[in-house]
């Protein structure tokens, strides 16, 4: 526990015990499983791993998960945004039930989402007839996987700013408001700034978890080489090889970036937290 | 402050607890049999299993349960590898059963224990095509036209698909008796397919249910059961002059039944199919029967195709997927730039 | 979180400046033109297609034993993983908020992995650790413990995948609420457990209570991971979610649909419960 010792005295107990549970839990359920990615990949060697994670297809897939999944974030953080706006400051008929139909995507099996909108964007679907007309592609598109993505990433936006809204003081409006600001100004200048670690954490979620979304996707992406397979079902059709070390390579790549981006998203935390103190 | 909301949740917690408590354990006259198949097999191994617990019943008294697990046919080989319980695999190329065979779970001769390459049932590859046949496609060359869309899996990730692929190039390899031709060939095809799904199910609901393609590159037995399913009169069925004798494996996985102490039963299970009864039902699920009485009963049911062997073109399953589906194979060739 | 206007702050609320009328009424229909884009048309989808039948059909497939189990073993699931990770959520975020030490950013970054790992590869890392090919698995094979293919790996693959609802949840609202009202109670004798059951789980319950519901709602929907695990066996390790997928590829899209809207109503019903609690406690803390 010497490593952790800090600079102000904590007095409060229990920290070794809180400490000792949270390390060996964290071990268990997540850390030794994840390291098996890690074990797998070595007996490869440095070259073939190489080889393995820079051939073009996995490349093109890499790309595809990436760009797919950050529209899908940058999407989703706008709407979420407006949604936790209007479920926190307006009250209107029939807000609850839409409060609780923001966890939907979480309780829907993926695959079932996946279906739902392959069917509702499908050339025959409620929804894909119109586009038809106007000649857009949804399914088996890029398009069709950042639909899916968008649909997955929603609850994270939506459930990381709404506490954080409640919470906002209405005085520092008012405040501002008898100062002359106009509403907008309000928003931009004194909300925004205020809400934004929150939008950066929750569409940050959103981005991650779009990059190793499988279930859902592969029923409307349409999994062309090079041009609509996912990094996840590079995976999988690794282990349909029975190629388990080629599989664990491609994993560990989409695991190191998804880490480094949430280290680098609460180094950014941390580092506001104490501009603000 | 009270805990009152402490206590509440721990009731609730408890009470879907105790609901969901797993069920109490079969009884003990009950033999259980974990039957691990491929996808298109789930309404042919439901008779399967009556007729034979029905027939097992008689001839020992014992009461037997046959559990199944379907998926694809690669992820089924893979879970028995690593630690499913299969007492018997009923999967759609010998080369699952053969990596199956490499982690010691059954000896590598195993083909060779059951009649007919261990196959009691075949197929082959068929077209189907919306109702009229509007693009005119009577065999693999016409697939292969500019303009016509056509739906088949990702041989990577489906059994189903890397006999589609393989009944096309053998067909053209046969035909021209040229490798570099049936590689154009499968060049040519694979321009036309707009969306690979994962599965075969996967690829008939892209085409029946959501309006893709001209046409579906298929099982014999998937074909006649999208007629079923989707109506007669939406779609039919166009056999090629020549395709692939597909032939899905069985074979009991050794080391599980020696564990679980099932091998007669397992293997009484295996030669069951090969019964006049199964054959039967297996003609009657539109799948080929070994039986020669089984499919003339059925002859209607089966057009005559001239049906290569996989063996004839491409040697042996191993090689074929090497040479094909595995990474920088020519699957994985056509598609680079 | 999620604090209901009291009595004594309502008037505040009323008073509380507003966005004139037409800016909510663009913002509320902006919302709901996603809302029916998004979520109303894949549910009114999974109704419409589980009510094709009709009502009884609807019913015969719910009730169908094959579905029940499913049904019992995504319970059993959720009974068993919500509680541990509310636990653990309890536990790391009293470790990280209540404490200083040097390494918080990399905890609290391994705390949110899970949320960032493909389910394919939360299910993959379990066959690696403990499948039948490696030497643990092989020994635990041995020992006729079974893991993965059965109930407890599906459980495992859970609660990776729900692993940081209920920590996400606390750690920010505990650290706005800071450590003061902990620290004055230490001072004034009380012990360690009474200062976390008087001070700190009062404080944090509606945080706490939310985390569970996510953690929940997730468990419940989980397919990736756990039809890595699940080895698909019927009536024996298919969950509600792998259930559905296999109705729905026996091209029995009625019943797949139907049994995917019992999913639906259990997601509505954790919200019930989270609402019903809401109110009860409300009117409990006025009593006081």
């Amino acid at each position: 526990m010497e490593l952790f010792q800090g600079k102000r005295r904590n007095i409060l107990p229990g920290f070794g015990l809180s400490m000792g549970y949270t390390v060996f839990y964290l071990s268990a359920i997540v850390i030794v499983p994840l390291s098996m990615i890690f074990f797998n990949t070595i007996p490869m060697g440095w070259e073939p791993f190489l080889h393995t994670v820079t051939a073009p297809r996995v490349l093109a897939s890499y790309r595809l998960s990436f760009s797919t999944a950050l529209f899908a974030a940058i999407f989703d953080a706008i709407v979420g945004l407006l949604t936790a706006w209007v479920l926190v400051r307006y009250r209107f008929a029939g807000r609850q039930f839409l409060d609780a139909l923001v966890d939907l995507p979480f309780a829907l099996p993926t695959a079932v989402a996946g279906i739902c909108f392959a069917t509702l964007y499908s050339p025959v679907g409620w929804l894909g007839e119109t586009f038809a007309k106007w000649n857009i592609e949804i399914i088996n598109s890029p398009t069709g996987i950042v639909v899916a993505l968008i649909f997955i990433g929603f609850p994270f936006v939506v459930r990381t700013i709404q506490p954080v809204l409640e919470e906002v003081e209405q005085e520092i409006e008012e405040a501002a408001q008898c100062l002359g600001a106009t509403r907008w100004q309000t928003f931009r200048k004194i909300l925004l700034p205020h809400l934004f670690p929150a939008l950066l954490t929750g569409s940050t979620l959103a981005f991650a978890r779009g990059i190793g979304e499988y279930g859902s996707v592969i029923f409307i992406a349409g999994n062309l080489p090079m041009k609509t397979e996912i990094a996840p079902l590079m995976i999988m059709s690794k282990l349909d090889q029975f190629d388990y070390a080629g599989a664990s390579a491609v994993a560990l790549v989409l695991l190191l970036i998804s880490f480094s981006m949430l280290l680098l998203l609460n180094a950014v935390q941390e580092w506001q937290q104490k501009e603000y103190r | 402050m009270n805990l009152e909301w402490i206590k509440k949740i721990t009731i609730t917690a408890s009470l879907i607890a105790a609901s969901g408590l797993p069920g109490a354990v079969a009884e003990a006259t009950t033999v259980k049999l974990l039957n691990v198949s491929y996808d298109p097999t789930r309404e042919l191994y439901q008779s399967e299993n009556a007729a034979f617990a029905q027939y097992w019943q008689k001839k020992t008294g014992q009461t037997v349960q046959i559990d199944q697990s379907h998926g694809g046919s690669g992820k089924q080989a893979r879970a028995v590898i690593d630690g499913l319980d299969a007492d018997v695999v009923t999967l759609a190329l010998a080369y699952d059963i053969d990596a199956i065979s490499d982690s010691k779970l059954l000896p590598a001769n195993w083909q060779t224990r059951l009649a007919n390459n261990s196959t009691p049932y075949t197929s082959t590859i068929v077209f189907v095509v919306r109702k009229g046949n509007p693009k005119k496609i009577t065999g693999w060359d016409d697939i292969v036209k500019p303009g016509v869309s056509v739906i088949t899996p990702n041989p990577k990730t489906s059994g189903g698909a890397r006999w589609n692929y393989l009944a096309a190039w053998g067909y053209k390899q046969k035909q021209t008796g040229s490798k570099e031709q049936a590689k154009n060939f499968i060049k040519a095809l694979y321009k036309n397919v707009p969306v690979l799904d994962t599965g075969a199910r996967g690829s008939t609901l892209t085409f029946a249910q959501r309006g893709l393609g001209d046409v579906l590159l298929a099982w014999e037995n998937e074909a006649h059961l999208i007629l079923k399913e989707f109506g007669t009169d939406k779609f039919e069925i166009v056999s090629p002059a020549v395709s692939i004798l597909a032939e899905p494996p069985v074979a009991v996985v050794d080391k599980n039944v020696a564990k679980h102490g099932t091998g007669k039963l397992a293997e009484a299970y295996l030669n069951f199919l090969y019964t006049p009864q199964a054959q039967d039902i297996i003609a009657q699920n539109s799948y080929r029967p070994r039986n020669p009485a089984a499919l003339k009963k059925y002859a209607a049911n089966f057009p005559k195709i001239k049906l290569f062997t996989l063996n004839e073109v491409f040697g042996n399953w191993r090689s074929a997927q090497k040479t094909h589906f595995n990474d920088g194979g020519v699957f994985d060739q056509i598609y680079l730039p | 979180m999620l604090k209901q206007p009291t009595p004594e702050s309502a008037p505040i609320i009323k008073k509380r400046i507003s966005d004139p009328l037409p800016v909510q009424m663009a913002l509320i229909g902006l919302t709901l033109l996603f809302f029916i884009t998004f979520i109303f048309l894949p549910l009114g989808l999974v109704f419409a297609q589980a009510f094709s039948k009709g009502w009884e059909y609807y019913l015969e497939s719910i009730r169908e034993p094959y579905a029940l189990e499913a049904v019992k073993l995504t319970l059993t699931t959720v009974a068993i993983v919500v509680p541990l990770n509310a636990l653990f959520g309890v536990t790391a975020a009293w470790a990280i908020t209540k404490f200083n030490f040097r390494g918080k950013a990399a905890l609290k970054t391994l705390l949110d992995l899970p949320f960032a790992v493909s389910p394919v590869i939360a299910g993959l890392i379990f066959v690696l650790l403990v499948g039948s090919r490696t030497p643990f698995g092989s020994w635990l094979g041995e020992q006729g413990i079974k893991i993965i293919f059965s109930t407890p790996g599906i459980v495992i693959a859970t609660l990776f995948v729900t692993f940081p609802f209920v920590a996400r949840e606390l750690i920010p609202l505990m650290e706005a609420q800071g450590r003061d009202e902990e620290e004055a109670a230490l001072t004034l004798g009380a012990r360690g457990w009474q200062i976390f059951g008087k001070i700190t789980l009062p404080n944090i319950r509606w945080g706490l209570l939310y985390g569970m519901i996510l953690c929940s709602a997730r468990s419940i929907g989980e397919f990736g991971a756990v039809s890595v695990v699940s080895g698909h066996i019927r009536g024996q390790t298919n969950t509600i979610p792998l259930h559905v997928e296999i109705l729905y590829s026996e091209y029995n899209f009625a019943a797949s649909f139907s049994v995917a809207s019992i999913l639906v109503f259990l997601a509505l019903l954790t919200v019930g419960v989270k609402v019903t609690l809401e109110k009860q406690f409300q009117k409990n803390s006025f009593h006081h």
